[in-house]
This record gives C-alpha cells, structure tokens and sequence, in this order.
C-alpha cells in the first residue's frame, strides 16, 4: 500500500485529502504514479497536470523521477503561501 | 525552537525567555513578526485559515533552523508559525534569532523567515466578502 495526500486546494479540487492504494507493479517512480492517478478523470488530469504542484515522498520534497515503493507517503500540494 | 500551533503567542514573553536562556552570550536578538493583512489584492479580508503538513512542516523548519545555525554563530533560534482559523491584526508567524553580533542576528532572521515562506508547506485560504479563495501565489519579498 502507498498512502497519497492531497493538501490545501488541491485537496478541495480532488475531494480527498488521504487515500491508500495498492501501487500496480508497473509503477515505480512519481511521474508513473502521477500519470496513473491522472486518468482517474479530467479534474485528476487537469489538477496533477499543473506544473507548479509539488510532490513529496516521505515529507520530503522530491522531483518526477523519484522512486516510489510499497509503504511510502506521498504527497501533491500546491506552492506554498505560509509566513 | 520550533512551534506550530493553533494559539496564540506572547512575542515579548518568547523574547524575555530567550534572553534568559542564552545567560549573557547573546548580544544581540533580531526578530520577525507576521500579522494578518486587512485588504489583499484589493478585497477586505474577514479571516485567514493555515493549514499545513504535520510533520513535515515541522521537518521544514527544523531544516531552516539548522542551516540558519550552520551560516551564522547564533545562540539561539525561535521559529513559530500558527495554524487554523485567523482574523486581520492576528500575529501568524514569530522568527528569532540571538547571536553574539548584530549583523549576524540580521541576516539569520530574514533567511529564515525568506526560506520559510518558500519552503515550509503552509497554505493560506482567505474569506473575502465574494467568497473564500486559496492564495495562490507566495507574497512578493521585499
């Protein structure tokens, strides 16, 4: 199982903010595992498609190639807007 | 020292606290505070909502504190931010840093409060008048 997150508007464009799923075997990097979530349908399309979207793998900030493996966190938020 | 939280702080108690802690090493503290705007982007705002990324947004800041420790002789560092629902003239985020020399109190603080805004996953959602509304971009530094 990968545990996803979706945070802030994200979250709210998606309707879910965590989900589990089973990783399928031909998935092993973020960029896989974003383009499979993607064609959920044209809101995940459009939502994961944004460039600016960050991903982090175990809370920490990661790039598309990263590997992903069973047991991972991963998370897409948008930039972000504290201070 | 790191904080996130949803109540508020007392900035001069986090100051007295820090003076006592650093026993006359410090010479110097510089420090940040964030409050909630009133107007933003030309529309009144009626309250601020933080959320934020438990556990890594407290791994962020302590990434920011180390490296602020590595660059500058600092004696000591607070880093607060808040979470939740906030109403305009709200305090949302405290940075400290106390170091023997000004300068080197200076440049600590604005790096940290520079790369928190960049780098620690923080969002603000803002309810105006027409609706609620996620800010979008980071603040232009400066």
């Amino acid at each position: 199982m990968v545990q996803l997150r979706f945070f802030a508007s994200l979250r709210e464009t998606l309707g879910v903010g965590d989900e589990q799923v089973v990783l399928p075997d031909d998935i092993t990097d973020i960029s896989a595992l974003t383009g499979w979530l993607q064609e959920r349908n044209d809101i995940w399309h459009t939502a994961l498609g944004d460039s600016r979207v960050h991903v982090a793998v175990n809370q920490v900030l990661v790039k598309p190639d990263c590997a992903v493996n069973d047991g991972d966190e991963v998370a897409w938020f948008p930039p972000v807007t504290g201070g | 020292m790191i904080r996130v939280q949803t109540e508020d702080f007392d900035p001069g108690a986090e100051l007295e606290q820090l003076r006592r802690n650093n026993g006359g090493k410090a010479g110097a503290v510089v420090s940040f505070m964030g409050l909630v705007r009133d107007l933003n982007e030309g529309d009144t705002i009626r309250q601020m909502t933080l959320e934020h990324y438990p556990g890594m947004t407290e791994k962020a800041l302590g990434i920011i504190e180390t490296t602020a420790r590595e660059r500058w002789k600092l004696t000591d560092v607070i880093i607060i931010h808040r979470i939740g629902p906030l109403a305009p003239d709200d305090r949302i985020v405290f940075v400290a840093a106390a170091s023997p020399h000004r300068k080197q109190a200076f440049h600590a603080c604005e790096y940290m409060i520079d790369t928190l805004k960049t780098d620690a996953p923080f969002w603000k959602k803002e309810a105006t008048a027409s609706g609620n509304r996620w800010v979008s971009t980071p603040p232009v530094i400066g």
